[in-house]
């Protein structure tokens, strides 16, 4: 994607920040953030790290499949892969079918596969594994996550760490520090002496308590997260209004994500940006991942200061009719991944993507073509940095714990490898102690 | 509490009431609450519609949604119109609870439905049966005042659970852990309170159950149920579903789970304190009475404390509502397209009715309060005020304005910030009310 030149994002940036500043924005520094973003965009070579997560646990012998593993055919007589459906690895493992795109990376060396990822007496709960992946802090309930504790020993700054869609996740919230939420559709702010008004609510009060300090926070951030993303947003809504108007929509049918600026001063606009049509049965399902990781590209295209981006996608709890579900979710991330990764090849900025799930599931299969709840699984990274190839070893599928895989690789020699080699940031402060780096950045 | 009144202010407490135990009330009604006092208002809300019936629910009768579309074959083009047909009918059905709840005089039922509907959290997205979605959630209404082991019972036999969590065709050579697992873990006891080798077993307990999609009815099948001997929480017998459910919610700690869940969703985040727990537990007693329970908690002075005052985030379906209720209007009489832009608004807020992101139910608390949400929350306020009624506000002297707001939304008073940020508008009623739907105060409850 070139159509957001790091020149434009500059100019609409500038034009946005002397909007706000025609306005009278005071508090939160607007001048300051919106000209830092503009003028200190992420230097050059300064990596950015990818964050994918899978939620409802994906099932690690349907992504990397021990197809000529005797053990895993008897398991799973209606659900497993035979070695020539599988997309070969070597040592005997290979992809999901669906995956043909990071197979070609795997080819070109830019897939890593750690395998038999997890950590000691693993919980088969998806809440509770969630939130140990996403703490890092299997040991003990923590109340921060991994990503939020390096926002908070790194300036506070939360703009560095930025998630797609409403809610936050976990991994994202520090002590002090919580990384943005950036919608995936254009900004709209309110205009003039209301923006001036709204600008004020957004300032910290003594008489703020509980959450509602933490809504303080919000209404400001909103205006922070606008001055630095508003211009990329807009841009993709105007693209996209144009691709829906070439190719055939009713004119004055009401777009999916209407053009809808930064409005830097002047009227307020009196309709909602709201999609015409929603359906309950695909509101979540049509690829949002591909939407999300498209945001991202136009923000790293742009250079905004952002180093860590999370995105997700869902639905992988198989617990019946696995094979279908997971081949078109394994397609879409697929699809999407690669996409993303071609977009954002040639940039000054490295890119490395990393994509895990809560848990694996069990070996055997159960009654209904699915599996249940089960412990490690593989992580896989990938990338024009990374050194493709296997990392960890492959759990045995006969010498189990409790029908499960034991694990292999601690997950925090994952994350600390990422944080090292991507992040350039000393591991042990997040982690709390160091663990084995792999070598696969 | 910044956003309430002083404590011993009955209207502050009256409006307090209002929101936890229903979507929060109009200035008159919490004055007439007010006047009544806090016992006779909570002997109100408990008591509900009485022989009369609520006029908003006769308003709103469950919706005919048409019939269930099934799976229709290969055909993309009848595919896409079959789905096409069901996300009419989601609409629908969202729509309607949305209606429901907006136009009850007695909001505790439609409360406590939503509750319930967070707790035994079932998403169409998987279900894909908008019909089966609109029975269970007349279940939960229908049920969901009673006794709790009653509608566990009910939700072990609920056609859209069993397709959510895989319940129909487990069995016995190999059954599927998913409903035992979330039955124990998130529905009844909590993670701590029973072990894998539980899970396990439970789920050997309730194999033999298949959906019959001819009339949507679960049936035994005897062949396919494990009837060995199972031990379960330390005990040992031939369980099936129903003496699997009568043994875990006889547990001790299945009482506190669910008190603890109902209290961090009308009451405050984290553990409950010792003392209301105390209170609370007879309350419910060995009978798992939620309506006692529900009183007990909003006649608890806790509940009326600062540790709870403002303690909690709105919800988004708690926010939209309230605001819809405050500014009398109508899910589908409502400016421009009103359901597109409600359905919208809970989508980018992230929590549409009946499709919640997984079994654990919607998050809480700060997860609510990013940016991105503050953009959704901005984009519904202004559409909310281009049609409701702000003549609250709108007929105040200007001088008065922000104050009016405050009433009209049911708040106490503003922080100092917040006063003054809403006085640079109050020249435009229409903009002071839309500053005022996303003020920090409102934020929260």
């Amino acid at each position: 994607m070139d159509r957001w030149t790091r020149r434009r994002f500059l100019l609409a940036s500038g034009v946005v920040g002397a909007g706000a500043l025609a306005a009278g924005g005071t508090v939160i520094g607007i001048r300051e953030l919106a000209h830092g973003a503009a003028s200190n965009p992420l230097p050059a070579q300064s990596a950015v790290l990818v964050l994918v997560t899978l939620y409802g646990g994906n099932d690690g012998l349907g992504t990397v499949v021990p197809a000529a593993d005797h053990a895993y055919q008897d398991a799973r007589p209606d659900l497993a892969y035979s070695p020539e459906q599988v997309l070969d690895l070597g040592d005997g493992l290979g992809l999901n079918p669906a995956m043909k795109g990071l197979h070609g990376l795997w080819g070109r060396k830019q897939l890593a596969v750690v395998r038999g990822v997890g950590y000691p007496t693993p919980s088969h709960s998806h809440f509770q594994s969630m939130d140990i992946w996403q703490t890092a802090s299997p040991e003990a309930p923590q109340s921060t996550g991994w990503l939020g504790r390096w926002l908070d020993a790194t300036g506070k700054d939360p703009l560095r760490a930025v998630s797609l869609g409403g809610v936050l996740p976990p991994l994202l919230a520090g002590a002090s520090t919580a990384g943005s939420a950036l919608p995936t559709s254009a900004f709209r702010l309110p205009g003039g002496q209301s923006l001036r008004a709204f600008t004020a609510l957004g300032t910290p009060s003594a008489a703020d308590a509980g959450p509602q300090a933490q809504a303080t926070t919000s209404d400001r951030d909103l205006l922070t997260v606008a001055h630095t993303f508003g211009a990329v947003l807009d841009s993709r809504a105007k693209a996209g209004a144009k691709a829906g108007a070439k190719a055939g929509k009713a004119a004055g049918a009401p777009s999916a994500t209407p053009s809808t600026g930064p409005v830097p001063s002047g009227s307020t606009p009196s309709t909602p940006s709201t999609p015409a049509t929603l359906t309950l049965a695909t509101t979540q399902y049509t690829n949002p991942l591909a939407s999300q990781l498209d945001i991202v590209a136009a923000c790293i295209q742009a250079r905004v200061p952002t180093r860590v981006y999370s995105v997700s996608l869902g639905g992988f709890d198989t617990h019946a009719a696995e094979r279908g579900t997971q081949e078109q979710l394994l397609g879409e991330f697929d699809k999407s991944v690669t996409a993303f990764l071609g977009q954002v090849a040639n940039g000054p900025n490295p890119v490395v993507l990393a994509a895990y799930s809560e848990f694996g599931r069990r070996v055997q299969a159960n009654a209904n073509q699915g599996t249940d709840h089960g412990t490690a699984g593989p992580v896989l990274i990938a990338g024009s940095p990374v050194r493709g190839g296997f990392y960890g070893a492959q759990p045995s599928l006969t010498d189990l714990d409790a029908g499960d895989l034991k694990y292999s690789t601690d997950f925090r020699s994952v994350y600390a490898t990422l944080l090292h080699q991507v992040l350039d940031f000393d591991p042990a402060q997040v982690l709390g102690q160091e663990y084995p780096q792999l070598a696969f950045v | 509490m910044s956003s309430g009144a002083p404590a011993g202010d009955p209207w502050g407490d009256a409006a307090h009431l209002l929101r936890r135990a229903g979507f929060g009330g109009r200035p008159e009604e919490i004055d007439a609450a007010a006047g009544n006092g806090y016992a006779a208002t909570v002997d109100a809300l408990i008591a509900g519609p009485g022989a009369a019936g609520d006029p908003g629910a006769a308003a709103t009768p469950l919706p005919d949604l048409g019939p269930e579309i099934r799976d229709t074959g290969r055909d993309p083009a009848t595919r896409k119109a079959a789905d096409q047909q069901r996300a009419q009918q989601e609409q629908q059905l969202v729509a309607w609870w949305l209606d429901r709840m907006t136009r009850v005089t007695a909001p505790l039922v439609e409360k406590r439905t939503f509750f319930w509907h967070g707790h035994w959290a079932t998403s169409e997205q998987k279900v894909r049966s908008p019909q089966l979605m609109l029975r269970q959630n007349q279940t939960l209404r229908t049920l969901g005042g009673g006794d709790f082991g009653v509608l566990a019972h009910a939700m072990v036999r609920d056609p859209a659970l069993a397709l959510w969590l895989d319940a129909s065709g487990s069995t016995r050579k190999a059954p599927n852990e998913n409903l035992g697992r979330e039955l124990m873990e998130l529905f009844t006891l909590g993670v701590g309170n029973y072990t894998e080798t539980d899970v396990r077993e439970a789920a050997r307990a309730l194999t033999g159950w298949r959906l019959d999609r001819a009339n949507d009815q679960l049936v035994f099948v005897p062949a396919a149920h494990d009837d060995g001997t199972k031990t379960i929480l330390g005990h040992t017998a031939d369980f099936d579903a129903d003496s699997l459910v009568d043994l875990i919610i006889s547990q001790p700690a299945s009482h506190a789970y669910l008190l603890t869940r109902l209290w961090n969703r009308l009451a405050a985040p984290g553990p409950v304190p010792a003392d209301v727990l105390g209170r609370l537990l007879p309350a419910y007693g060995t009978g798992r009475d939620v309506t006692a329970l529900i009183k007990a908690l909003l006649l608890d002075p806790v509940f009326r404390s600062t540790q709870v005052r403002g303690a909690l985030v709105k919800q988004p379906v708690e926010y939209v509502v309230g605001t819809l209720r405050a500014l009398n209007i109508r899910v589908d009489t409502g400016p421009g397209r009103s359901r597109s832009t409600l359905l919208g608004t809970l989508n980018a807020l992230g929590q549409l009715p009946f499709a919640p992101p997984n079994v654990g139910g919607w998050p809480a608390g700060n997860a609510w309060l990013t940016s991105a949400a503050v953009q959704a929350r901005l984009g519904f306020a202004r559409w909310a005020v281009s049609g409701g009624d702000l003549g609250p506000v709108a007929s105040a002297p200007p001088a008065s304005r922000v104050d009016a707001a405050a009433r009209l939304l049911g708040l106490g008073a503003w922080t100092p910030r917040t006063r003054a940020a809403l006085q640079q508008v109050a020249a435009d009623p229409k903009e002071l009310v839309l500053l005022a739907l996303v003020s920090p105060e409102y934020a929260v409850q």
